[in-house]
């Protein structure tokens, strides 16, 4: 299992303080989210390549990433031309598609990229485990935080126990198809699975109280503000302003 | 089923994110830290089962199965979620930051649900009703799960109706198969590991 796919790197954007680059995702896409009008939507677009081009990812497979998350977003475009009410554009059948259902479209598509490839940028630029540091910091709740390290950790422990269990239904001839014996037999898959994770993770608990653990979860990475992170952090800071302004303030 | 970024309105997001704030902060207090291991790696095994591929006539399905996770893992069910596709959103970028409040509560309110309904009854000693109840709870959970989502895409406008409508149906061959799995992991678990259900072993 791959974790961490674009956290290889040495870019400006991979050793940037990454509770600025947080702070920066967070504030950036809900601005994104809750705008709509194109002046604002086209900054956020050249806001997200330009990050793209600082963090210098592959950008094929950026492009393959987006093509697997715009699947809810190609399944609206199958519906909301047809269905959102205004001027007639063409006609499919029964079914007429307006201007302004497929600009409601397009709006949402751009969005959705906009945020998914600022998110690429800003955050899968970082390595999980940083992040969740970096959370931590930001004072979310230790608990978790606590709980996302150890769901990291054992995620690819599980997996590796999983492909020993796929492993041995392949040995034993197991080939899935649309049949009662597949869906049993994988439910029984599943059930095992969680078996041993149950076991697992008793022998943690105990492990971790032979430890002497009393419910204190110690931070280890720390960070510190560099001139180049209140830089970059401005930078960010005053272009999602300026994207805020574009919305709200400025007058088409 | 996430729902991805720029789709959903402000007021939906909003009440989404306080929804599941709050669902949260009560799954974080009904688990103490004695407990975190355990939900930590129950978590991690349903985000590697729901990977799994599953066959359905010409193509494949991957399962939700947040009915068994509610059974499993009671309130602890938010907390879980909420880690489970914050992980998707930075890895995979499935989901996202903004969304993370609506598709948790849409996964989470039905597992806890099915905790409810059927967290006790889902262990009785007649198998009949064992396993009916158990294809009853796999099956419901994704149904909410689906009528939330739509729900969540017809606050937004009016005319995602005919999507929504479309979504709920689309998903009702994996409610079935979510049912029958779900219906034969709770007799796998209760023959191999009834504690995981909260059940402690009668005397031997």
């Amino acid at each position: 299992m791959h974790i961490d796919n674009f956290a290889s790197g040495d870019s400006l954007l991979h050793r940037l303080d990454p509770r600025v680059k947080i702070i920066a995702a967070m504030f950036f896409s809900v601005i994104v989210a809750v705008a709509d009008r194109p002046l604002c939507l086209a900054a956020a677009i050249c806001f997200s390549l330009a990050l793209l081009l600082i963090a210098r990812l592959s950008i094929r497979e950026v492009l393959l990433r987006l093509l697997a998350v715009n699947a809810f977003i190609f399944f609206l475009w199958l519906f909301l031309p047809f269905t959102y009410g205004g001027e007639k554009l063409f006609s499919l059948g029964p079914l007429t598609a307006t201007r302004e259902g497929i600009i409601y479209v397009f709006q949402i598509t751009v969005k959705s990229n906009a945020i998914v490839v600022a998110l690429i940028a800003l955050l899968g630029t970082t390595p999980i485990i940083t992040l969740g540091h970096a959370l931590g910091h930001l004072r979310v709740p230790s608990k978790l935080i606590h709980l996302l390290f150890f769901t990291v950790r054992y995620l690819q422990v599980l997996h590796l126990e999983y492909d020993r269990l796929r492993a041995a239904m392949r040995i034993r001839a197991f080939r899935p198809g649309t049949n009662l014996h597949t869906y049993r037999s994988l439910a029984y898959l599943i059930g095992m699975l969680l078996v041993k994770s149950f076991d697992r993770a008793e022998r943690i608990r105990k492990a971790m109280l032979c430890r002497g653990f009393h419910g204190e979860f110690y931070l280890l990475s720390h960070f510190e503000l560099e001139r180049i992170d209140l830089v970059m952090f401005l930078i960010m800071m005053v272009v999602v302003g300026g994207m805020a302004s574009l919305q709200w303030i400025i007058l088409k | 089923m996430h729902i991805s970024e720029g789709v959903l309105s402000p007021p939906v997001l909003v009440a989404g994110a306080a929804l599941t704030a709050a669902g949260v902060a009560m799954g974080l207090r009904k688990m103490d830290n004695e407990k975190i291991p355990r939900v930590a790696v129950l978590t991690a095994a349903f985000f590697v089962a729901s990977l799994i591929r599953v066959p359905l006539g010409p193509s494949s399905v991957h399962l939700i199965l947040n009915g068994l996770l509610g059974l499993v893992l009671g309130w602890a069910a938010f907390p879980a979620i909420l880690v489970g596709l914050a992980l998707q959103a930075i890895l995979f970028q499935f989901g996202g930051l903004t969304t993370l409040g609506a598709n948790t509560f849409i996964m989470a309110a039905p597992a806890v649900l099915c905790y409810y309904l059927f967290g006790r009854s889902v262990t009785s000693k007649h198998p009949g009703v064992a396993t009916t109840l158990a294809f009853v709870c796999g099956f419901s959970a994704v149904l909410f799960s689906a009528l939330l989502l739509a729900a969540c895409l017809v606050f937004t406008g009016e005319s995602f109706l005919h999507a929504a409508r479309i979504l709920v149906l689309a998903h009702l061959p994996v409610m079935f198969l979510e049912g029958l799995v779900v219906a034969f992991c709770l007799a796998f678990l209760m023959k191999v590991k009834p504690e995981l259900l909260g059940v402690t072993h009668a005397a031997g």
